[in-house]
């Protein structure tokens, strides 16, 4: 039976204020999807509820994973689970190096059992496989010795994101707007590599507001969240309308979605 | 792709090693003593260390005028709060009748007890010399013998009083005189034990030499005299390593450490002290740095009720250099007060400061450090970068930078940060799998690896395992 990543009817509220109310969508392992929708939509909001971070109060819905409810388990348990997310603005750890972040992860994540203190996979494994995939990924070998996220450009904090996808080899990805702050090569790059990686291994939830992505990644269906909500599923047809004309029709097509998306706007303005 | 990757293993932090070794310094020796002096001081315990030592007369006059000194001296009204009956301390305990040359002529119990410290593994894996004190007196004591015939001298300062008597008069008591302070007098009063150093001209020390201190006894207070000389181009790296085990009464580790650096000489000493929770550790630190030489302080403080500690460099010749790098981990109960003076007495000097504190469990920790720049200091250089680390809402953290001008033309920088652990930073973590200790267990060694990875290899393990049990909660 293949893996399904249901979002039942989330809310989430941020410092009190309700950002999400009440989305919904479905992914089955091996699935693209793509999340789309404007600034401020909540697109975010969705990964981090999913993920738990605790400033994201859950206050209705569930995220099951299979027959588990996520919702009540730790970020270092849903990880373990098979989640993941790559961060649209991903935390800088100073003095832990990359190498030795990921070594401890990938141990973790592979061993979800694994107690503190017991082994973590052999430094010699986890060096081979670690070397073939950044060069895979064409990314320099001195990055792993670089603190994790720590003055990172915002390209290689996207592609320090992209390497730990292809480490944890998570069931279900979140990648959000993974392919800002790239240039067309490198866009192109990540967006290849995450095909690789992804493809159909995983079930993919793409946030983006670019093509190439997509391009590589055809979605087999594209959500469009405004204000809080998914207001339109439809297949990769959709995506292609949204990047060509913008959101204008979904606006008008569903005023109070749009009304309720400026609101959130300005109230975070 | 000619580089390869590593992965620190002294961060593969949740290890086992650290959960069995709590009890690691915890432990306590029964031991027989050979003479102990009643509790308290007074002048007449005071002379009686004297006729024990069977001193020069000289040492005798130093000690009663240093007591008077001290008895003088008020307690320093800032820092942290020192509630110490002086009564109800015992000021000297011989643990035993001779210093060994080798381990096996060192009293069983005490032999065992810095075996479980492992100190004589350590020496035979990577010191050139080892000094071990134990209460009062260094029960053992060795040196490289290549070393010993290029003339280094490696001793304890009681045996410096009568061999090395010129020597040692020319700079005890000089760089740090017993009106110093409060401490520094009652030192200069009570002193025992602790290391001579003289490293003569052009001789470079590879491998370092260390002192390992412990206080055994309850309500034990130790008071060891450390002089390092650094001759013209010499160099050294020198380690102390401090530890008591837990008793519920409070104690005394006051010790005064004197350096002198000559012309193009180079001195790294290195503290690694994690000091049982009921350890008033008041100690004074200071070198004097004299053309192109090099002073180094790397302090790691960890543990004790309070500590109060401030390394200094005082850079007398143009080219001198002074560099302090302090760590403090304050957990429950704990106030560290440590860290740093630079003094800029000539022209392109230069100093840094680098001070990493971390504050857990209502732990608190002060920077306190001043960089003064005398005038004449033309073209000085002062660096100084302190940064706090508050793990939970519990702890708290202060920071008191002094800095004093008296010349126009110098540079001196200042940065503090303090952050909180962040949440962000453990939901990253975190989200990749790391459990909440593992990942602030991670963002705490991240945050001292700055300084750790100065550390030779042992020392960095040392120091990342004394953390990871400090995180644990326990200590010992
Ligand atoms: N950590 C936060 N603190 C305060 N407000 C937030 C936070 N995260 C999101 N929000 C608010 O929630 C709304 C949705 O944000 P987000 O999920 O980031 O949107 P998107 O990713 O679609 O651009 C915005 O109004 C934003 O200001
Ligand atoms: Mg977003």
């Amino acid at each position: 039976m293949t893996d399904t990543l249901r979002i039942e009817d989330l809310h989430v509220a941020v410092e009190g204020k309700p950002i999400l109310k009440g989305a919904s969508l479905t992914i089955n392992r091996g699935e693209t999807h793509a999340l789309m929708g404007p600034n401020g939509s909540g697109k975010s909001t969705l990964g981090m509820a999913t993920m738990g971070h605790p400033h994201y109060e859950v206050t209705g819905g569930h995220v099951w994973l299979n027959d588990v409810d996520l919702l009540e388990l730790d970020a270092d348990e849903r990880a373990r689970s098979g989640v993941f997310m790559a961060f649209q603005r991903p935390m800088a750890i100073p003095g832990v190096k990359l190498a030795d972040f990921l070594r401890h992860a990938t141990t973790n994540v592979r061993n979800p059992d694994r107690q503190e203190g017991e082994e973590l996979i052999p430094m010699r494994e986890f060096r081979k496989e670690l070397k073939s995939k950044m060069e895979h990924l064409q990314i320099d070998m001195e990055f792993a010795r670089r603190y994790v996220n720590d003055g990172f450009s915002g390209g290689e904090m996207k592609r320090a994101e992209i390497l730990q996808l292809a480490m944890l080899q998570p069931k279900f990805a979140v990648l959000d707007e993974t392919d800002s702050g790239l240039d067309a090569d490198a866009v192109r790059l990540a967006s290849e590599s995450i095909a690789e990686i992804g493809g159909d291994k995983m079930g993919l939830l793409i946030i983006t507001h670019h093509d190439k992505l997509l391009e590589h990644n055809p979605p087999d269906f594209t959500h469009v969240m405004l204000g809080g909500r998914i207001v339109e599923t439809g297949g990769i047809e959709l995506a292609h309308e949204l990047h060509e004309r913008g959101y204008e029709r979904i606006r008008e097509e569903y005023p109070e979605a749009a009304a309720e998306n400026r609101e959130m706007a300005e109230a975070s303005a | 792709m000619a580089t390869d990757i590593t992965a620190t293993p002294v961060a593969d932090l949740p290890s086992n090693a650290g959960i069995g070794e709590i009890n690691k310094y915890n432990f306590r020796t029964e031991t027989k003593g050979v003479f102990k002096a009643r509790k308290g001081i007074d002048a007449e315990i005071v002379h009686q260390i004297s006729d024990l030592k069977d001193e020069p007369d000289w040492m005798r006059e130093f000690r009663q005028e240093s007591l008077r000194i001290f008895e003088s001296k008020p307690m320093p009204k800032w820092g942290g709060d020192i509630a110490i009956d002086f009564q109800n301390i015992y000021y000297y305990l011989k643990p035993t009748d001779h210093q060994g040359k080798t381990w096996e002529d060192v009293p069983q119990e005490i032999k065992d007890t810095f075996e479980k410290l492992g100190i004589p593994e350590a020496e035979r894996k990577f010191l050139a010399g080892v000094k071990a004190q134990f209460e009062s007196e260094v029960v053992y004591g060795s040196l490289q013998e290549d070393l010993e015939k290029k003339g280094v001298i490696f001793t304890d300062t009681d045996t410096a009083v009568r061999e090395h008597s010129d020597l040692l008069r020319e700079y005890f008591g000089k760089i740090i005189p017993p009106n110093d302070n409060k401490f520094a007098a009652l030192n200069s009063a009570v002193w025992s034990g602790g290391s001579f150093i003289y490293v003569p001209k052009g001789v470079s020390i590879e491998f370092p030499l260390q002192a390992y201190f412990r206080i055994n006894a309850e309500s034990m207070g130790q008071f060891e005299r450390t002089l390092i000389i650094v001759d013209e181009g010499a160099q050294i790296h020198y380690v102390e390593g401090c530890t008591a085990p837990m008793y519920s009464t409070e104690s005394l580790h006051s010790a005064v450490v004197e350096i002198s650096v000559r012309k193009g000489g180079r001195c790294r000493y290195t503290t690694i002290q994690n000091w049982a929770n009921n350890i008033y550790n008041l100690v004074t630190k200071r070198a004097m740095a004299y053309q192109d030489a090099t002073m180094e302080w790397i302090d790691g403080n960890l543990g004790s009720k309070l500590t109060m500690k401030y390394p200094a460099v005082y850079m007398m010749e143009p080219g001198a250099r002074g560099e302090i790098l302090s760590i403090a981990f304050s957990g429950q109960g704990q106030h560290q007060d440590a860290g740093a003076k630079l003094v800029h007495c000539a022209p392109n000097t230069t100093g840094q400061i680098i001070s990493k504190s971390i504050s857990k469990d209502g732990g608190r920790s002060s920077y306190r450090g001043l960089a003064r720049m005398e005038k004449g200091a033309k073209g000085a250089k002062c660096n100084v970068v302190c940064d706090a680390l508050i793990l939970d809402p519990a702890s708290r953290s202060d920071t008191y930078p002094y800095i004093e001008v008296m010349e126009q033309d110098v540079s001196i920088g200042h940065e503090a940060s303090v952050s909180r652990i962040g949440e962000e930073q453990l939901f990253y973590l975190m989200s990749r799998g790391l459990s909440e200790q593992e990942a602030s267990a991670m963002i705490v060694n991240g945050f001292i690896e700055p300084l750790v990875k100065e550390l030779p290899m042992e020392y960095a393990v040392e120091m990342n395992r004394l953390i990871q049990l400090q995180m644990e909660g326990s200590v010992g």
